[in-house]
């Protein structure tokens, strides 16, 4: 099958101070697939999300949106955020507003859109979620789960073309895991293109089209989920599953 | 297993619990050594005081009930020339305020001098005494010879309690805007909104609510800081309680106009503090 490269990541470094956290990385995302990033505390994986997303400056090389190097320092960085959506591992919804609120702010704001306008929209997004009885909630009125679907609804009214989720499970209860990871499925089942960094690994195996296992600063191994967990070539990446499952 | 499950339940319900009723009993008695000692220092300062060789001096010349009920009304009126010099000066140090914590905040590189500026602004300010400021402002200015009105020195006087505090509530709303998590920052630049959109909508929304409390307690400062403006001219309550002082060869206006201060500070700084409280029980 020919796939549209969507997003490629070429010869990616990124430093804070002496550490480097991205030592040389490449990856690319073909459009409505999804990647896993798996790999210890500490192996670059969020720091990865967040170049992607423009939120920290790259050090050298490339990141491509459909052909086009988004990581130029020339480039006006916010219009191409907006084509990106991002969800966080601790939710980070704006306290001060309600759910509906949080997901309007953007699109009222970038794309000049009235909330009469956006009002049934996203109304049937939080329908489809299973939140339509919380939409005039606080997110201290809200559960972790509930928190998180509503940050992913959040992000998704922008329209972006791809999906970043950072370990968005993380830091939620257990019996709450299962609720966001439904909303990533149904979102894969509508072919959108998305790179998760996860702890899932059993989520990982049974839904990602890619995975790439990271380890300091580099992707130590990629392939898909059956060859990375139940055949692995490398022994970090062994010895990495071993620890963790 | 049921019963382990049950056994919290029943001591959470008060009265019951045996811990509940000893503390209850060991706060009663603090409660009544307090009450104890409070009433008996009271009552040595009754009787010790009227015992000093100077109290019949202090007590004609500060407590002449005479002169108070004569004064007091015209201390009251007085009083609304503070007050009205505190409403109008409290919105403009609240937007001057703002916009010097704004302005210390830009991070944009062509802003620079803005941040220079408010820096500077700050720094002297928030380190001349309000008094100097006001007997520069108040003399200084008019003194280059401004024509009416513009030497007034309601104008200046309120220029000086205005520069002065605008710099400690852009202190104060400063700390709030660096109290909001960088996670709140990212999340809106991850939305691609605008570095004012996020700072309007999503940071100071949430910074100004974290500072109501410790800019009320400021707000009690100005309404007392107000009467300062008497050494430049306007007739407010402190220059009338020294008119009439001197009228009548006795101390006691400046009794009545500290008993007007307080009935307004007090209930101000009981309402401050129950916000501080609501603030930290949400927090916790």
């Amino acid at each position: 099958m020919q796939t549209h490269e969507k997003l490629k990541l070429v010869g990616l470094r990124k430093s804070f101070g002496e550490h480097e956290v991205c030592r040389g990385i490449d990856l690319t995302v073909a459009e409505g697939s999804m990647v896993c990033l798996i790999g210890a505390s500490g192996s670059g994986k969020s720091t990865l999300l967040r170049c992607i997303n423009l939120l920290e400056p790259i050090d050298s090389g490339q990141i491509l949106l459909d052909g086009f190097d988004i990581a130029d320092p020339e480039i006006d960085p916010l219009p191409l955020r907006r084509r990106i959506g991002m969800v966080f591992q601790s939710y980070n919804l704006f306290p001060h507003m309600t759910a509906i609120e949080n997901v309007m702010l953007a699109p009222r704001r970038v794309h000049r859109r009235s909330r009469a306008e956006l009002r049934d929209e996203i109304t049937a997004m939080f329908e489809r979620f299973g939140l339509k009885s919380h939409i005039g909630h606080y997110p201290d009125q809200l559960s972790g789960g509930q928190q998180q679907r509503v940050a992913i609804i959040r992000a998704l009214a922008m329209k972006p073309e791809i999906m970043l989720f950072d370990e968005v499970t993380s830091a939620l209860d257990p019996e709450m895991v299962g609720e966001v990871l439904d909303v990533v499925r149904q979102l894969k089942s509508q072919r959108m293109t998305m790179v998760l960094a996860t702890h899932e690994m059993s989520f990982a195996r049974e839904a990602a089209d890619w995975v790439c296992f990271l380890d300091k600063g580099v992707i130590a191994e990629a392939g898909p989920p059956a060859q990375i967990f139940g055949n692995p070539k490398e022994a970090r990446t062994r010895e990495f599953l071993s620890r963790i499952l | 297993m049921t019963g382990a499950l049950e056994k919290p339940k029943l001591q959470a319900s008060g009265a019951v619990n045996p811990r509940r009723i000893r503390e209850e009993r060991i706060r009663r008695r603090g409660f009544a050594v307090a009450s104890a000692s409070t009433a008996a220092v009271v009552l040595a300062l009754w009787i010790l005081i009227p015992m000093a060789p100077g109290w019949s001096k202090v007590q004609a010349s500060f407590f002449d009930w005479e002169v108070f009920a004569k004064t007091f009304p015209k201390l009251l009126s007085a009083f609304l020339v503070d007050i009205m010099i505190f409403a109008w000066s409290a919105p403009l140090i609240a937007v001057s305020g703002l916009a010097m914590a704004l302005c210390r905040d830009v991070r944009s590189p062509a802003l620079f001098p803005l941040k220079l500026f408010a820096i500077g602004y700050n720094d002297v300010f928030r380190g001349v005494p309000v008094m100097l400021v006001i007997y520069l402002f108040g003399f200084g200015i008019p003194g280059l010879g401004l024509p009416r009105p513009w030497n007034s020195p309601y104008i200046w006087g309120t220029l000086a309690l205005v520069c002065t505090y605008a710099a400690y509530v852009a202190e104060i709303i400063r700390t709030g805007i660096e109290s909001i998590h960088e996670s709140q920052r990212s999340a809106a630049m991850s939305l691609g909104l605008t570095p004012s959109d996020i700072m309007r909508f999503v940071i100071l929304p949430q910074a100004i609510r974290r500072v109501i409390p410790a800019n009320m307690n400021i707000l009690i400062a100005l309404q007392k800081d107000v009467a300062l403006l008497s050494v430049i001219g306007p007739v407010e309550i402190l220059r009338q309680a020294g008119v009439e002082k001197s009228l009548a060869a006795n101390f006691t206006p400046y009794v009545g106009a500290s008993i007007i201060f307080l009935a307004v500070t007090i209930p101000a700084t009981r309402y401050a503090d129950r916000l501080i409280e609501r603030q930290n029980r949400q927090r916790s």
